[in-house]
């Protein structure tokens, strides 16, 4: 196995690779730059990468430009997760004929798609890819929302939350649905790692990033994307809208083993009400009118028993 | 590891499929990647066994659907190694999205596509409707008449696809059952001379080259777009045929079988000839042969390799004949059909005055008899002698129920 990189301090660790470059065309604010510079600064492994079509596709390879400085390929909106698969089964079979050129190279595989191609319409590919046991990481960039095709709601926007496709009106408060718990079943497969991340907490992802390349099989990393565009929040605030759904537990940081042993890592000191993760946003105003208040009660139960559900798992190690 | 090397006879007996099969194992692919469909799926078990029994080294993924299988097949492929895989009717459409996206990232993968008929109604059986589905998704495509040609043809198709003059994906047609499924005599190249003919994979723009990272499958819109099409349809269109001609001659020169773009038997003084494609051609030939023996001057013209079309050999293949039948076999679905229209457009500007008309044969495993082909070769007789098509231009062959027939 080569050598898990060491990293000192944020500075440091922000500026220590370029392999994914400044210049892209995400819009100022966007996350998913963050999360993806994160990850690829967490190792300095040999990277084989793979993007879904979304915000980070479409931002970041617009021909005759790239921002990826490790090879990279984008299929289409639901196959990222099996690109790399396929990339990878190459590199074994090129590897067991002694054919690779580069042959004492220990590349790490990863896709990186947005909620809409995972939980959705990528959702049969990634299990797949689970299923087979591929050495491979797939990343979730969570934003809860089809961002790239202008904010329609996807199987993970969380309900209460006014989207393109199930807007809040006169007489509707927009998303209807629970967010799909996409680490539940992810980790039903029984893979060797699946955890949650957020870009605010680098030294916790980086934590999680660097297991999730070092066991053997592959690993599910559902990462909170904050949009500035279709979460409605000023470009300047990403980071505090990242740190208000950690420490409201509306986006727990945890990790499950083996898909049994699951840990939490990241407790806040204070937590904050739902209330204030929901005001941040001008997805959640409507919430606020009276007739709706009621839904941030709601949220916030759902959000302490699904708390509570967390640490009895923990606690019960299994 | 490396793997065991199989003993064949000059000739064995084998079916499209397995003999498909076969090529796929002898080209020493890295990676299939596949999911199964009737009538395809022999091919791809036939390879899982071949890995099995260590006759192969390489990797096997039998994934989850088949545009898993094309996906991972285009990452395998675009990490640089030999690919390939097999479908038919259903799991070529659900493919199709990643026909387009395979073609456009110059990845060349060869695909068996086993012909079948699409749903609805639901039918396992062999017609061209899957082809003609996709026939525009930028993919070179080859037609095997018999098993022998499946063979064959897979052995040229990776050389083909994967000159780095070239750099596209190949699909080797067969009939559904009617090739994929019977069982002939098939004349073999032992595993070294057939590996020695189809060569080691070279690899260009790989990902798994970490001196020299590349970008796959990048965005582009009005201002790129169309200059990557047109480049793609271009080389299509001017390269692929000199190297097609090429390749068959280094086959022939190997062999001894000569295969053309275009197929013509008994074409060089034809009156009348009927244009086809895959097991059709066989029975076609043998009509025409007895046609003949009752003062018809009756041809047969096979189409080799659909796409790119070769234009100028169609037109030359037909040149001085009075009265052509297109055979289809797939539904034309409110126009002519598939052949009809590209062989029309293929003569339209020649000097060629026949006259054409478009058949309609055989759609979802239906036969297609001599006795049909007999009246039909009778039919273009009577078009030739009156000078003008006879009957309507569209027709279905062997259909029950009131006569249907068109324009
Ligand atoms: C098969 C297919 N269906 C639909 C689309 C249109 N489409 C492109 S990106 C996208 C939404 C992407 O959303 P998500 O995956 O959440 O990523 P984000 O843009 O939010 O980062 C959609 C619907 C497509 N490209 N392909
Ligand atoms: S719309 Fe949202 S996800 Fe997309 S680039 Fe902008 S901020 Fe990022």
């Amino acid at each position: 196995m080569s050598e898990v990189k060491n990293i000192k301090n944020l500075k440091e660790f922000s500026t220590s690779a370029d392999r994914f470059e400044g210049a892209n065309l995400l819009c100022p604010g966007c996350a998913h730059s963050i999360i993806v510079r994160e990850v690829l600064n967490a190792t300095n492994d040999d990277l084989i990468l793979a993007a879904s079509t979304g915000c980070l596709e479409v931002c970041t390879a617009v021909y005759p430009y790239t921002s990826w400085d490790a090879s990279w390929i984008h299929i289409g909106f639901e196959n990222s997760s099996t690109a790399v698969a396929g990339a990878e089964t190459m590199y074994k079979a090129l590897k067991k004929k002694g054919r690779l050129k580069q042959p004492d190279r220990n590349p790490k595989f990863i896709s990186f798609a947005g909620d809409g191609a995972s939980y959705d319409i990528g959702f049969q590919w990634i299990s797949g890819c689970m299923e087979r046991g591929h050495n491979m990481m797939h990343i979730v960039l969570d934003n809860e929302v089809y961002a790239n095709t202008g904010g329609q709601r996807s199987s993970s926007t969380p309900i209460g939350s006014s989207a393109t496709t199930a807007p809040a009106g006169k007489i509707s408060y927009g998303e209807k649905r629970n967010k799909k718990d996409m680490m539940a079943i992810m980790a039903a497969h029984g893979i060797p790692y699946a955890a949650q991340v957020s870009p605010n907490k680098w030294k916790d992802m980086v934590k999680k990033i660097q297991h999730g390349m070092a066991v053997e099989g592959p690993v599910f990393i559902n990462a909170v994307s904050p949009c500035t565009t279709e979460w409605k929040f000023d470009p300047k605030d990403t980071m505090n809208i990242a740190d208000l759904a950690t420490d409201s537990l509306v986006f727990p940081l945890y990790e499950i083993i083996d898909g049994r042993e699951l840990n939490i890592t990241y407790r806040p000191k204070n937590i904050v009400p739902v209330e204030e993760y929901l005001a941040a946003q001008g997805r959640f105003k409507h919430l606020f009118k009276d007739e709706y208040k009621y839904l941030i009660k709601e949220w916030q139960d759902r959000v302490d028993e699904k708390w509570a559900y967390l640490q009895r798992r923990e606690e019960a190690r299994i | 590891m490396a793997f065991d090397k199989m003993e064949l006879r000059e000739v064995e007996v084998w079916d499209g499929n397995y003999a498909a099969a076969h090529a796929m194992r002898q080209a020493q692919i890295d990676v299939v990647a596949a999911y199964p469909i009737t009538p395809s799926t022999p091919i791809v078990e036939s390879y899982a066994q071949f890995l099995a029994d260590g006759y192969i080294e390489g990797e096997f993924v039998m994934v989850e659907s088949e545009h898993a299988a094309m996906s991972g097949c285009i990452g395998a492929a675009a990490a640089g190694g030999r690919v390939a895989t097999a479908t038919s009717s259903q799991g070529l459409a659900l493919m199709s999205e990643t026909l387009y996206q395979a073609s456009g990232m110059r990845l060349p993968i060869v695909l068996n596509l086993v012909n079948r008929a699409l749903a609805s109604p639901l039918n396992v059986n062999g017609d061209h409707s899957d082809m003609y589905m996709i026939r525009d998704s930028g993919w070179i495509q080859f037609d095997a008449f018999c098993p022998q040609e499946s063979y064959d043809l897979n052995l040229i198709a990776f050389k083909v696809a994967e000159d780095h003059d070239i750099r596209l994906p190949a699909i080797v047609n067969q009939d559904g059952f009617m090739t994929s499924h019977t069982a002939q005599g098939v004349h073999t190249l032992s595993d070294d001379v057939a590996y020695g003919f189809v060569g080691e994979y070279k690899p260009m723009n790989d990902m798994l080259d970490f001196e020299h990272p590349v970008t796959h499958g990048v965005q582009t819109e009005e201002d790129w777009h169309f200059e990557h099409k047109a480049r793609q349809h271009n080389d299509l269109m001017t390269k692929v045929m000199p190297k097609i001609k090429e390749v068959f001659a280094d086959f022939e020169k190997l062999t001894g079988r000569k295969y053309n773009p275009v197929e013509k038997y008994d074409m060089d003084d034809a009156d009348v000839c009927v244009v086809c494609m895959g097991s059709s051609v066989e029975t076609a030939r043998e009509v025409a042969t007895e046609m003949r023996a009752k003062g018809v001057k009756a041809g047969v013209v096979g189409l080799r390799v659909v796409r790119p079309l070769p234009f100028f050999e169609i037109a030359e293949a037909l040149k001085g004949v009075k009265a052509i039948a297109a055979l289809d076999r797939s539904s034309p679905n409110g126009a002519a059909g598939m052949l009809f229209n590209e062989i029309a457009g293929a003569l339209f500007n020649t000097d060629t005055k026949a006259l054409l008309s478009g058949y309609v044969y055989g759609l979802g495993g239906r036969d297609l008899t001599k006795a049909h082909l007999v009246a039909l070769y009778n039919e273009l007789q009577a078009n030739a002698d009156a000078g003008k098509v006879t009957t309507q231009l569209q027709q279905f062959i062997g259909v029950r129920g009131p006569k249907l027939a068109f324009l």
